[in-house]
């Protein structure tokens, strides 16, 4: 008899997991110019290094991360984005990624992920002591979680693009936290490099797991 | 040591490094001071791992006082006292207050034998 009849999701492949990994890795190294470039706009210019150091070191990784379930890999991925990164992202992704991975095995449908991922949207407010429509992470984060809250069936194409929408509602808005909110009312239109790279994360996640899990 | 400690934590090594020699000028030996800068690599930024070294480097069974710059070296020193040992934790404290004059201020107070709540207190009240 199986320990597991609370009819959580089977854990994914591990070849997915592999797959979910190395391309959030990608992306996020793709683009890490692109983030510093835009870091260079409204911050200290060091968000895309930061960023690209923090994938590194979860890539070099992999093979122990695939190993494990779900859970315990957003945990570990949590905790090596918190000592690798340096900068404020460190303790935001960091803390999103361990809260996630806290009730993560209790994910068994959309509702009960909408309720996981609400979680990490709070502990981000909590840690960065911020909210939504201060130009950060959490105008891409919370926006999504209330679209998982809604109920409303959801594809991975249109979660997707919910992120990227959220990341662009962020070139208006004027910054109130983190080195940003220095410029006052400089920071509007610009895309804000936190948001960006949740969006980039979320996207590439959405892309694998629609084409790994038809 | 009986007097509470302080952790300087800036993006800058050099930084932490000046305002921990300024303490020393003026409380000399009485208040151990640790100065933590830039991020693993040796740049600008923070790093819980050496954030943790540092409260760990100066502990006090009073307690420590944690001085930061900017916005990642308040979420560093977070993600810091979360690691230590439950025990000492609740003895670990950020001060909301500007990092050179809030240290230095929060060091004299220490040097005098003042509780951790006094001297973040003091610390704090600087500006407002």
């Amino acid at each position: 008899m199986s320990q597991h009849s609370d009819a959580s999701f089977p854990d994914l492949s591990a070849a997915i997991k592999r797959r979910l990994i190395e391309h959030v890795c990608e992306t996020i190294e793709e683009h890490a110019e692109e983030l510093t470039r835009l870091d260079k706009a409204v911050g200290d210019g060091d968000h895309g290094i930061n960023m690209s150091r923090g994938v590194r070191a979860i890539s070099a990784e992999t093979e122990q991360l695939v190993q494990l379930e779900t859970p315990r890999i957003l945990q570990r991925v949590g905790m090596i984005l918190v000592m690798n990164i340096g900068g404020a992202a460190g303790p935001i992704f960091g803390t999103f990624f361990m809260t996630l991975a806290k009730d993560f095995r209790t994910a068994r449908d959309q509702a009960s992920l909408a309720q996981i991922f609400e979680a990490g949207v709070e502990s981000v407010c909590a840690r960065g002591k911020s909210r939504p429509g201060q130009k950060t992470v959490i105008d891409v984060l919370a926006p999504l979680s209330g679209l998982l809250l809604s109920g409303k069936p959801l594809s991975l194409a249109a979660f997707s693009e919910a992120a990227s929408a959220a990341a662009e509602a962020t070139i208006p808005l004027q910054a109130q936290r983190g080195r940003a909110s220095f410029l006052g009312a400089r920071s509007i239109g610009h895309l804000d490099p936190g948001a960006r790279s949740a969006e980039l994360m979320i996207k590439a996640v959405c892309s694998v797991l629609a084409k790994e899990c038809k | 040591m009986t007097n509470v400690s302080i952790v300087l934590v800036s993006h800058s090594a050099k930084l932490a490094e000046g305002i921990r020699e300024m303490i020393h000028q003026m409380v000399g030996d009485n208040v151990q001071v640790a100065a933590v800068g830039g991020n693993l690599v040796g740049d600008l930024g923070t790093d819980p791992k050496r954030i943790r070294g540092g409260i760990e480097e100066v502990w006090s069974d009073a307690g420590v006082a944690i001085l930061v710059d900017l916005g990642g070296a308040e979420m560093n020193s977070e993600m810091a006292i979360e690691a230590l040992e439950p025990r000492r934790r609740s003895k670990v404290v950020i001060c909301d207050a500007p990092i050179v004059e809030g240290a230095v201020v929060a060091a004299t107070e220490a040097s005098g034998g003042s509780s951790l709540a006094v001297v973040r207190a003091t610390a704090e009240a600087v500006g407002r």
